[in-house]
C-alpha cells in the first residue's frame, strides 16, 4: 500500500470540511446578527441629492454615532416606518440618519422625500443591490445602528417602531454619550401611516 | 392522482435502485450469475418508472395543475406550452427529477451496449450506477419532492416561470449539461468496479473511452450552451463570467478533458494507469460537487431562493460517502495498478502528460478561487471576500496559452519516442505557415492587437496549421484508411483552436458603448450607424414591453434591431430582452437600459467580433468527442474482447490516435 495515494482522500477531507463549515455560516437563520459587532462593510456609493459629486464611502460615517436605514419606495412597511424616523430626527437632531435608497428609482425617492418629509442627513443609492448584498440586507426596511468606530451594535429587520426606538436605539445612543429628548413631537408631515404590516418586504 | 402515481413511480424506483445495487455488487462478491445478470434488469425497471415519473410532471404542467406546489411556483395559465415543459426543470425539485431520469438512461445505455463485458466487472458498474441512482433518488423523496400538493386550497394560477428561464437556450441547456454531468457517473463506476474486481489492466481504460467520449460531448455542448444563453439572454454582452455556477460545470469538464486524454495513454501503452482512475473518480466527483454548490445555495448569495438547509446536509453527506468511499478504496487498491512505463522526451505519453498538467492546474485555479472565498469566510467566521474575473484570467489565459502551443506538438510525436530531427523540420515549416497566417490576419482585421492578443492568434493558427499538416502526412502514408477517431481528433483540436481565437479577437476587438440617445438621434461606431426611432409599446402572450426601434447601417447593409424591456404579467419582474444580429465575423448587440428625462434613453451598444466562434469551437469540440466514438475500432474490440490481454493495442488502425 502506498501512503501517496491516500493523498487525494486526505484532500478531499480538508474541501468537505470547508464545505461543512462553510454550509453551517450560510444558514439563513444566522444571518441576520451576521454584521453584529463587526465593522461596517467598506462601500463606495453616490448620493441620491448628488452631494458634492464624489462617493460617500465608509470612513464618512465614522465619528459619531449613526443609523443607516435601508429603504425603498415600492415598501410600504417603509412608509409606516418613516415617521417614526421623522420623530427619532426630531429626538436626536444631533443623530445622523443615513438612508439607503435600496433597488428603487432616484426620482421616485426623490418625491417621496418632498412629499413625506426627510429625516436623513443624505441618501445612498443602491440601485442594483449591491451594497444591500455586502450588509446582508433581506429586503427593505432594515436599520444599522454604528458606533463611531463604524461598528454594527444593533440591527433591525423590519421597521423601527418607538419600542425599537424606546428599548433599543435610546438606551444605546444614550451609553454612547448622545443627548436625547424623548418628548419630541411628531412633526406634521404627510398622510397617517398605512397599517401595514411591520414585517420587511421583499422587492418585487 | 397522476401526480400520485408519479411519486409512487418514483418510489419504486428507489426500491429497484437498492434492488440492483445489491443484486450487482453482492452478486458480483459472491459469484453467482443469476444476481449479476439480474442487475441489469433492476436497471431497466428504474428507467421504465423514472420515465413514468418524469411524465407525470411534465401532464401535471400541461394540464396546468396548480395543486401541486411546484407546478403553481413554476408555471402559469399564460405561459406558452413549449415553456410549460421546460419549466418542468426549471427549478430545484424538478431539475433533480430531470437529472435521475438522464441517469436511467445512462444506466440503460450501459446495461444495453455492454453485453460483451466481463459479467463481474458490468455487475459491479451497473452496481455502483444504481447506488449512485438510490442516493439522488432518496435525495428527491426526502428533500424535493416534486409532487407535492398544495391542498385544501390550491392557487387559481401559477407563480409563472422565472423569466430568465423562458428561453430557448433554457429549455435545452439544463439537459445537456446535466446528460454531461451524470454521463461522467459511467467511468466513475468503471473505474470503482477495475478497483473492486482488481482488474487494473488498460481494458477498463479501453471500456471507458467511448463513455467519457459522449459524456464530455454532453457536457461541451452544455457549458457553450449556457455561455450563449447568458451572452444573449442576461444582456451584459459578457460570455463568461467565473460565477460559481458556471465554475461548477467547468470543473468536471477540465477533469473529463484531462481525462480523455489520460486515458488514450493509460489504453495504448497502459501508462498513468492509476493516475487515470483518480481522474475518472476526480471527474464525477466534481460533478457532484457542483451539484452541492449550485443545489445548497452555499456559494450564492443570501438572496438565493430556497435555500434549505436539509438539502445541502444531505448533499454534504451523501458527497462523503460516496467520493470518501471511492477515494478510499482508490487508496487502497489503486497500488496495483501503479506503472512505470519507459518512454523519452520527446514522446506522446509526455505531451499527453503535459496536457494533464495543464489541465489540472487550471483546474486547481478554478477551484481554488471557487472555494477560497468560502473557506476565508469559514476561516474568519464570517468575513466575505470575493475573487473576480481578473484573478481567474490571469491565472487561467496563460495556462490556455501554454496548452494550445503543446497542442500543436501533440499530434506529430509518437508513441515511445520520436526523430527529433525530422519532428523539428516538420514543426518549424508548420510555425512559419502560421506566422504568415497570422500576419495575414493581423492585416485583414486593419487593428492593432496586445501583445496576448496577437499571441493567441498565432497559437490558435499554430494549431491549424500542425492539424492539417499533419492530416496530409497521414492521408499520404495511409490512403483512405484514416480512422473515424483520428478525424474526431483533428476536429476537436480544431475546435479548441476556433474557440482560442474567438475568445482572443472578442476580447481584443469588442467595442462597447454605453450612450444616451434620443429619438431620431444617429450614433455611429467601428463603421456601424445606429439610427434610433424611438420606443414603442408591444406586448407578448405573458408580457408587456417596451420596444426600442433601431435602424443599423452596416456599411451598406440595413437591417433593424428592436431590443426590449419586458415587463412580465404574472411576476411583475422586468427583462431586459437584447436584440442581436448575429454573424460569422461580427454581432452587432443592442439593448435598451433606463428611460431617461425627455424621452431620451440609456442605450448599450456593443460590437463584438467573432464572438460566434467560441461557440463554434465548442460544436466542433462536441462533435469530434462523438465522431471519435463511432470509430470502427470500439465496435471491433468489442467483438474480439478477450480479458487481460493487451495485444490489440499495436494495430495499425488504431495506432497513433490520442483522443
Amino acid at each position: 500500500m502506498r501512503p501517496a495515494l491516500f493523498a487525494p482522500l486526505a484532500l478531499f477531507a480538508v474541501v468537505l470540511a470547508i464545505g461543512y463549515i462553510g454550509f453551517q455560516l450560510e444558514d439563513p437563520q444566522r444571518l441576520p446578527s451576521a454584521l453584529l459587532g463587526k465593522p461596517f462593510p467598506a462601500f463606495a456609493a453616490p448620493r441620491l441629492d448628488g452631494g458634492s459629486g464624489a462617493l460617500v464611502r465608509r470612513e464618512d460615517l465614522l465619528g459619531s454615532p449613526v443609523l443607516v436605514n435601508v429603504w425603498a419606495t415600492w415598501c410600504p412597511t417603509c412608509r409606516a416606518e418613516h415617521d417614526e424616523l421623522l420623530r427619532i430626527h426630531a429626538a436626536a437632531p444631533t443623530l445622523r440618519i443615513i438612508g439607503v435608497n435600496y433597488k428603487d428609482d432616484a426620482a421616485k425617492a426623490r418625491r417621496w422625500l418632498r412629499a413625506y418629509g426627510d429625516p436623513y442627513e443624505f441618501n445612498l443609492v443602491d440601485l442594483d443591490g449591491a451594497l444591500g448584498v455586502e450588509l446582508g440586507v433581506y429586503g427593505a426596511p432594515e436599520t444599522f445602528l454604528l458606533n463611531p468606530e463604524g461598528e454594527v451594535v444593533f440591527k433591525q429587520v423590519g421597521a423601527v417602531t418607538s419600542d425599537i426606538w424606546r428599548q433599543e436605539l435610546a438606551p444605546r445612543l444614550a451609553a454612547m454619550g448622545m443627548r436625547v429628548d424623548d418628548g419630541a413631537e411628531l412633526p406634521e408631515v404627510g398622510a397617517a401611516p398605512p397599517s401595514a404590516a411591520l414585517e420587511a418586504d421583499v422587492p418585487a | 392522482m397522476i401526480p400520485e402515481l408519479g411519486h409512487l413511480a418514483v418510489i419504486l424506483a428507489l426500491a429497484l435502485s437498492g434492488a440492483g445495487a445489491a443484486l450487482g455488487l453482492v452478486g458480483a462478491g459472491l459469484g453467482r450469475s443469476a444476481w449479476m445478470r439480474a442487475a441489469a434488469s433492476a436497471v431497466w425497471g428504474q428507467l421504465l418508472f423514472m420515465a413514468l415519473g418524469f411524465a407525470a410532471l411534465v401532464y401535471a404542467f400541461l394540464v396546468d395543475d396548480f395543486s401541486v406546489a411546484y407546478v403553481a411556483q413554476n408555471s402559469n395559465s399564460l405561459l406558452p406550452w413549449q415553456y410549460k415543459i421546460s419549466a418542468v426543470w426549471g427549478a430545484h425539485e424538478g431539475s433533480l427529477l430531470l437529472w435521475t431520469l438522464i441517469m436511467g438512461l445512462w444506466m440503460a445505455a450501459v446495461a444495453a451496449c455492454s453485453g460483451r463485458l466481463p459479467l463481474g466487472f458490468l455487475a459491479r458498474s451497473l452496481g455502483v450506477l444504481c447506488l449512485l441512482n438510490g442516493g439522488f433518488l432518496s435525495f428527491l423523496l426526502l428533500t424535493s419532492n416534486p409532487f407535492e400538493r398544495l391542498l385544501p386550497l390550491p392557487p387559481a394560477d401559477g407563480a409563472d416561470l422565472n423569466p430568465l428561464l423562458q428561453d430557448f437556450g433554457l429549455i435545452v441547456h439544463p439537459p445537456m449539461l446535466y446528460a454531461g454531468y451524470v454521463g461522467l457517473a459511467v467511468p466513475f463506476a468503471f473505474a470503482v468496479a477495475a478497483l473492486l474486481s482488481r482488474q487494473l489492466d488498460s481494458a477498463w481504460a479501453r471500456w471507458s473511452r467511448p463513455w467519457t467520449n459522449v459524456a464530455w460531448a454532453f457536457l461541451t455542448l452544455g457549458i457553450a450552451l449556457g455561455s450563449w444563453w447568458a451572452y444573449y439572454e442576461l444582456g451584459w454582452g459578457g460570455w463568461w463570467f467565473w460565477d460559481p455556477v458556471e465554475n461548477a460545470s467547468f470543473m468536471p469538464w477540465l477533469a473529463a478533458t484531462a481525462l480523455l486524454h489520460s486515458l488514450a495513454a493509460s489504453e495504448k501503452r497502459g501508462a498513468f494507469k492509476s493516475w487515470t482512475l483518480l481522474l475518472a473518480l476526480t471527474a464525477f466527483s466534481l460533478s457532484l460537487l457542483g451539484a452541492f454548490i449550485v443545489r445548497s445555495g452555499v456559494l450564492t448569495s443570501v438572496h438565493a431562493f430556497a435555500v434549505d438547509p436539509t438539502r445541502g446536509l444531505f448533499i454534504l453527506a451523501f458527497l462523503a460517502l460516496v467520493v470518501g468511499g471511492a477515494l478510499a478504496l482508490f487508496g487502497v487498491r489503486g497500488g496495483a495498478a501503479w506503472s512505470a512505463v519507459r518512454h523519452g522526451l520527446f514522446s506522446r505519453e509526455t505531451f499527453l502528460l503535459l496536457n494533464n498538467l495543464l489541465l489540472v492546474v487550471a483546474l486547481a485555479v478554478v477551484l481554488l478561487g471557487t472555494l477560497y472565498p468560502l473557506a476565508y469566510e469559514a476561516a474568519t467566521g464570517g468575513d466575505k471576500i470575493s475573487i473576480g474575473p481578473p484573478w481567474f484570467n490571469r491565472f487561467f489565459t496563460p495556462l490556455m496559452l501554454v496548452a494550445a502551443a503543446a497542442l500543436g506538438v501533440g499530434p506529430f510525436v509518437g508513441w515511445k519516442r520520436s526523430n527529433l530531427r525530422r519532428l523539428g523540420r516538420r514543426l518549424l515549416a508548420c510555425f512559419a505557415v502560421s506566422a504568415g497566417l497570422a500576419l495575414l490576419v493581423g492585416l485583414l482585421l486593419g487593428e492593432s492587437l496586445s501583445l496576448g492578443g496577437a499571441g493567441a492568434l498565432l497559437l490558435g493558427l499554430w494549431i491549424v496549421a500542425t492539424q492539417g499538416a499533419d492530416l496530409l502526412r497521414r492521408r499520404r502514408l495511409g490512403g483512405a484508411s484514416t480512422p473515424l477517431a483520428y478525424w474526431g481528433m483533428s476536429l476537436a483540436h480544431l475546435g479548441f483552436a476556433v474557440s482560442l481565437l474567438g475568445v482572443a479577437l472578442t476580447h481584443e476587438l469588442s467595442v462597447e458603448k454605453d450612450v444616451r440617445l434620443a429619438p431620431g438621434e444617429t450614433f455611429v461606431q467601428a463603421g456601424v450607424s445606429f439610427r434610433f426611432e424611438g420606443v414603442v409599446e408591444a406586448s407578448g402572450p405573458n408580457y408587456r414591453a417596451q420596444r426600442g426601434l433601431f435602424e443599423v447601417d452596416d456599411g451598406g447593409r440595413h437591417l433593424q434591431l428592436a431590443p426590449e424591456k419586458r415587463r412580465y404579467l404574472a411576476g411583475g419582474s422586468v427583462m431586459t430582452e437584447a436584440a442581436i444580429d448575429p454573424g460569422l465575423f461580427k454581432d452587432i448587440y443592442v439593448s435598451l437600459g433606463e428611460s431617461l428625462d425627455g424621452g431620451d434613453w440609456a442605450v448599450r451598444i456593443h460590437i463584438k467580433p467573432f464572438v460566434r466562434w467560441i461557440w463554434l469551437g465548442a460544436l466542433l469540440m462536441a462533435f469530434g468527442g462523438t465522431l471519435a466514438v463511432a470509430d470502427r475500432r470500439y465496435r471491433r474490440l468489442a467483438l474480439r474482447f478477450a480479458p487481460g490481454r493487451r495485444g490489440l493495442a499495436g494495430r495499425p488502425a488504431g495506432a497513433g490516435t490520442a483522443a
